[in-house]
């Protein structure tokens, strides 16, 4: 950085008469562009601080009021009078929710990016990689009304199969009533952060270089072969990050999680059972008609879920850069 | 065919433009036999009230009606949540609250009479919504329900719909062994408080959960507002769950008969709610008409299971430009004809004892 900036001005004294006029300029608008770029970056850190000192700062209150531990308590009486709260469950379900939907929604994803990239015929690959944009500008609210007033039905079906088939593994243990639940949410959640997995890791796999590709083929491999050893590999940093940034958009979703989990703030991995809660659905539902000490600590479960996604992307910057070096180096 | 159909469409329009044309003369005339016969001691300027969600339905029929009467007059309900109502209330961002508790004794009180500068807060009841135990449950009809049993429902004691808890209340019904799916309120409701309430007065030894606006039993499903919990109970066969009257009305839901203190099943129709209400009691002082519902009332007829939401506004210190508007809007929905507006919603009238209080002091606001 700082050595591109200084080049410029020593060489444009060097060559005499006619530098005066133009060497002036171009330094004003550099440094004017230089401040611009340094107060836009320096803008974000003072929202994060700002964000971060405002959730403190109101969630303080709440913190010193409540009469159990915030940490472990599964229940949400912020409310009551002495309040007792805790983000056990609703955090646990945030994660849990947001997992499951990636387990869900990667595979799809990547086999649906594989295919516009390397399989299907450019004239269908096209419109379909524009349809897979489309549902992410669904609103999400739409997607949670779907799930609840419709979706849940072949889910009820499903959940009966999967308890009558694989009932001896606990998570498919409930025996019902099968309603809203932690599966039908997570495959909502799925549906919703497939196109941002998908277009990302489709825009990845298309840049892996041409010669690798017909390097793999000279050597006989196969078109999976190929794939496996050429586009995988030199798409694996630009996969991880777009699953980040799914699973980032999975634990913030709100409304669509509101209207699809069952709302019973308990620790479990039960999935198929009513049940399911998560930090930003806790908020959406409880903030209306919440007191004084119920929206301080509505605002201090803000500030867990701050943090898991804080945590959760410096996990995946670290990750990227890391194999970035490893994949830069063999290739 | 077609030709019909454009006939029927027309005279349809027809009768529809002759009806308006009736409306529109019925007004002019003094002596109209509209729905709004009793005319609003009509008051000019503009109102802002917040809170209870249970009774926005009344209070936009209300403002409907009365701005109709009374063209210089503009009035806002924003029914989101009674605990906003009364913080609008107490910071003075609202002329009266609508909620579905009396003020709690302490802090809240406290605020509201600082903010009517120094004079107590009157607490008018104005709405009374019957809470439905609607059901799905497909060949069963006339449900019959007593506290205790539905407190073992709704604490998950009971499960299947061919409990003998059930049978005992239903001996002549043919009851299904479907699992039963009970269905609460995820967010704080008024509802939800009246519904705990109930259970614990009526069923003290099943429902150890106390009363609140939280949702404290195990196990159900939870949903969004009342048009989620009717939604839900539509669509999942086995379901049941508690809501406002209206809603269940508006989701052609079954909706099941509840035994009061006298030992009978009753069904719920706006008469037997008020009888319940009729039987209630006053605790409030002077025109504070503060209501302890006796939710084991022994009067026959009564359905015990009822909802009171509150008006509450500056018996004293009103400011004087809004002083004639809210009390003749506040005198207006206590009128008979006022109340009469609300039964087509699925809201049950005031009793005529207690709306004549209610609309008395009404009148004293100052």
């Amino acid at each position: 950085m700082a050595t591109t900036t200084g080049v410029p001005s020593p060489p444009a004294a060097g060559p005499g008469e006619g530098g005066s006029l133009p060497r002036k300029r171009p330094l004003g608008a550099e440094m004017l562009f230089r401040g611009t770029t340094t107060a836009a970056g320096t803008m974000v850190l003072v929202i994060i601080v700002a964000i971060a000192v405002f959730l403190i700062w109101q969630a303080v209150p709440a913190l010193t009021d409540n009469d159990a531990n915030f940490l472990t308590e599964e229940n949400w009486y912020a409310n009551d009078n002495p309040p007792r709260f805790g983000i056990a469950a609703t955090a646990f379900g945030t994660v849990l929710t947001a997992v499951i939907a990636l387990l869900l929604a990667v595979p799809v994803a990547l086999g649906i990016a594989l295919c516009l990239s390397h399989y299907a015929p450019k004239r269908v690959a096209t419109p379909l990689g524009f349809i897979i944009d489309l549902l992410a500008a669904v609103p999400s609210v739409v997607f949670g009304l779907w799930g609840r007033d419709y979706f849940f039905e072949p889910v009820q079906g499903l959940s009966r199969f999967l308890h009558e088939n694989l009932g001896w593994l606990p998570i498919f243990g409930s025996e019902g009533p099968y309603g809203k639940s932690v599966l039908l949410g997570s495959i909502v959640l799925a549906i919703m952060i497939l196109p941002i997995v998908t277009s990302l890791s489709r825009e990845v796999f298309m840049q892996t270089p041409a010669q690798n590709e017909e390097a793999a083929l000279a050597l006989g491999a196969t078109k999976w072969e190929m794939i496996r050893t050429a586009v995988l590999p030199f798409g694996r940093p630009g996969i991880i990050a777009s699953v980040m940034l799914g699973l980032g958009r999975a634990l913030g979703e709100t409304i669509a999680l509101a209207l699809t989990l069952g709302g019973v703030y308990k620790v479990s991995f039960d999935l198929i059972g009513p049940g399911g809660t998560s930090i930003a659905a806790n908020i959406a539902t409880r903030f209306g008609e919440a007191n004084e000490v119920g929206r301080s600590a509505l605002i201090a479960s803000g500030l867990v879920l701050f943090a898991i996604t804080l945590v959760v992307n410096m996990i995946a910057r670290a990750i990227v850069y890391r194999r970035r070096e490893f994949v830069g180096g063999s290739a | 065919m077609k030709l019909k159909r454009h006939g029927l469409l027309a005279s349809v329009a027809l009768c529809a433009t002759l009806a308006l044309a009736a409306c529109g003369s019925d007004n002019e005339e003094p002596g109209g036999s509209g729905v709004d016969a009793s005319k609003a001691d009509c008051a000019t300027g503009s109102l802002n009230a917040r809170g209870s969600s249970a009774q926005k339905n009344a209070m936009d029929e209300w403002i409907k009606a009365y701005q109709q009467q009374c063209s210089g007059a503009t009035i806002n309900y924003q029914g989101d949540g009674s605990g906003a109502g009364i913080t609008a209330f107490t910071g003075n961002t609202a002329d009266f609250a609508g909620s579905d508790a009396a003020l709690k004794d302490g802090d809240e009180t406290t605020k509201a009479t600082t903010r009517c500068g120094g004079n107590a807060p009157l607490h008018l009841p104005m709405v009374v919504g019957p809470i439905a135990m609607a059901y799905n449950l497909e060949g069963v009809k006339d449900l019959q329900l007593s506290p205790a049993t539905i407190a073992k429902i709704f604490s998950g004691a009971v499960k299947t719909w061919d409990a003998p808890e059930i049978k005992a209340d239903n001996p002549s019904a043919t009851l299904p062994s479907t699992q039963i799916l009970a269905i609460h309120r995820q967010d704080s409701s008024g509802t939800t408080e009246n519904f705990t309430d109930y259970l614990g007065k009526t069923a003290p030894d099943v429902w150890t959960f106390g009363k609140g606006k939280d949702w404290k039993a195990p196990g159900g499903q939870a949903e969004q507002k009342s048009d989620g919990v009717a939604g839900a109970i539509k669509k999942s066969a086995g379901a049941i769950g508690y809501v406002e009257l209206s809603f269940a009305q508006v989701n052609a839901l079954s909706i099941a008969k509840v035994k009061n203190g006298a030992g009978e099943y009753t069904a719920l129709t706006g008469e037997a709610a008020g009888k319940t209400i009729s039987g209630a009691k006053v605790t409030g002082t002077g025109s504070d008409l503060k209501l302890t519902i006796d939710y084991t009332t022994k009067q026959a007829g009564a359905y015990p299971l009822i909802l009171v939401t509150y008006e509450i506004v500056c018996s004293k210190g009103n400011p004087a430009d809004k002083l004639p508007l809210i009390k003749s809007f506040l005198t207006f929905t206590a009128s008979s004809a006022g109340q009469k507006q609300l039964e087509k919603l699925g809201y049950a009238p005031l009793p005529e004892e207690t709306r004549a209080k209610v609309e008395a002091a009404a009148k004293t606001l100052a």
